[in-house]
């Protein structure tokens, strides 16, 4: 098979371009909110909150209600019990992210343990299904998107402030707390719309990854996101010719190329002795 | 404690009464009254963990004291935040943050410009003349991680004065650099005090607190004295500010032995 033929012919499946546009489109998403998630250190919150859509999850299919409704409504509640109980605890963050990312997944899996006789699904839970996306759900998707999108362009300024400076920014006047929770409810919904494509236990690093590669890239926020969205789409589209090629799940071949990406970059930066600090 | 009041000046910017503020069981200042009129210059002195940072918070709003009341410009804390502008000590800054000079000095005018709205040419200028101000237009498209120590604090200092508030609020603005850049930014705050800003930033540095203010407040918990700079000298008010850990030096100057870091131009830290 030719290169041309390679590329082309995937595109005659209706599944194939569905599953290309809702990649690409989860790749824009996850860098926007991936690059704030990384410059605040909040990678760890990003795993938790994931992985508390879970019980969500088997709670709507249990009850037939929307999946996406489901892990929305548990990953926003996740996200803020986080912020909150940090601010009165008087623990690190990261304890009680430990604690609520545990207790959350283990009520996942033991709801999803008493579904009699299923297991079907599990598997598309956990790692993703993005060839099996429906019309109906990438339409979904793509309106998540654009409000995501259109929410980060009007905060903009004053995302960028809070994230960088939050005592200046607080001190200014700036709603810094609810900045704070507007971020956390946003990386939720961006937590949630990637399910589809990379399940729960990879979606991490589709935020991660490529923000964290565009940081050893470029000097400037704005520049940060379009490379870590360029990162996004072109993982996505190489990720899944690869799983169509060679029969692998689709997530984790999204995941392995934007590690791979991430490794040559960190090679290939360090090497020429940029950034050393 | 408290003891004369500074020269009468006449507009009261800030007003604390009967603070108490700390971090978890701690109080860091107890029962602290100050009143600072508009137009001073004042440096708030005292050890680590006098509570100098504490103060500067409560003032801008960042912590909540466990009681008492802060006016600012005749209003409870918050009211008036768009008139305030903060600068936070130099290791509360993420340096590898992906900023440039420009966009720091931009943040300032966030508040102003609101949700949506771009840079306009107020905006532009009051950005350019801060940038001109501090002599970092020729460094303004530099992401800030490149810039020396002094270019750093230079960057926050244009920040604020790009915001054109009526506080100043400076969590140790001369610390750690060189004496060249401290003249420049004590011109700065200077003039700014002359247009009839109010200006308090904590230090470590009792000379500059002297020769450079008008002001001083000795903190150590609670407010040891408030009242002309040069108080700063006054063997008793270190004394007691200190706890007499001091060396007298010949030709009157004193040495203190409270923090080991001092010397170095070390910083307070978290309290």
């Amino acid at each position: 098979m030719n290169p041309i033929d390679f590329l082309l012919s995937p595109l005659a499946y209706d599944f194939f371009v569905r599953a290309l546009v809702a990649s690409a489109l989860v790749g824009v998403a996850c860098a926007v909110i991936g690059s704030f998630v990384v410059l605040k250190g909040m990678s760890f919150i990003g795993d938790a909150v994931s992985h508390a859509a879970f019980p969500g999850i088997v709670i709507a299919y249990m009850l037939g209600l929307p999946i996406i409704l489901g892990g929305a409504v548990a990953s926003i509640v996740t996200a803020l019990g986080i912020g909150a109980l940090t601010r009165r605890s008087g623990l690190r963050s990261d304890s009680i992210i430990g604690v609520l990312f545990a207790g959350m997944f283990a009520l996942g899996v033991a709801l999803f343990s008493s579904i009699p006789n299923y297991v079907g699904d599990l598997f598309h839970f956990l790692f993703g299904d993005v060839l099996g996306i429906s019309v109906s759900d990438l339409l979904a998707l793509s309106l998540l998107v654009l409000i995501l999108l259109v929410v980060v362009r009007i905060l903009w300024k004053e995302l960028l402030f809070a994230t960088f400076d939050p005592l200046g920014a607080g001190a200014a006047g700036l709603p810094v707390r609810r900045l704070d929770d507007l971020l956390l409810i946003l990386i939720a919904v961006t937590i949630v719309i990637s399910l589809q494509a990379v399940g729960i236990v990879l979606v991490v690093a589709m935020i991660t990854t490529p923000a964290a590669t565009a940081q050893m890239l470029v000097q400037r926020f704005g520049k940060m996101i379009s490379t870590a969205a360029l990162i996004g789409v072109a993982s996505a589209v190489a990720g899944l010719y690869l799983s169509y090629a060679f029969d692998l799940a689709s997530g984790a071949a999204i995941v392995l190329v934007e590690t791979a990406l991430f490794l040559l970059v960190l090679l290939v930066t360090s090497l020429r002795g940029r950034r050393a600090a | 404690m408290t003891t004369a009041m500074p020269a009468a000046k006449t507009t009261l910017a800030i007003s604390i009464k009967g603070v108490t503020a700390g971090y978890g069981e701690r109080a860091a200042i107890t029962e602290v009254n100050l009143d600072l009129a508009a137009g001073s210059l004042t440096a708030v002195f005292g050890p680590n963990g006098g509570g100098k940072s504490t103060l500067l918070k409560c003032i801008a709003g960042l912590m909540q004291p466990w009681s008492g009341a802060i006016d600012v410009l005749g209003a409870p804390v918050g009211v008036h935040a768009t008139r305030v502008a903060y600068v936070p000590q130099a290791e509360q800054v993420d340096w590898s943050f992906p900023v440039s000079v420009d966009e720091v000095v931009a943040m300032g005018r966030t508040p102003r410009i609101g949700p949506l709205g771009r840079i306009g040419a107020a905006d532009r200028a009051a950005i350019d003349e801060a940038l001109e101000r501090v002599e970092m237009l020729n460094l303004a498209s530099r992401q800030i991680g490149e810039l020396s120590g002094g270019q750093r604090r230079r960057v926050f200092i244009a920040r604020a004065l790009a915001a054109e508030p009526e506080i100043y609020l400076l969590d140790e603005p001369v610390t750690g650099v060189d004496p060249v850049t401290q003249e420049k930014i004590m011109n700065i705050l200077d003039a700014e005090a002359a247009r009839g800003r109010t200006v308090i930033a904590t230090t470590h540095d009792l000379a500059c607190a002297a020769q450079r203010f008008h002001d001083v407040v000795a903190l150590a918990g609670r407010v040891v004295v408030h009242g002309a700079a040069q108080l700063v000298l006054d063997r008793e008010v270190l004394e007691k500010t200190y706890g007499g850990h001091l060396v007298p030096l010949a030709g009157g100057g004193v040495v203190l032995l409270d923090d080991p870091h001092h010397q170095h131009g070390a910083h307070e830290g978290h309290e």
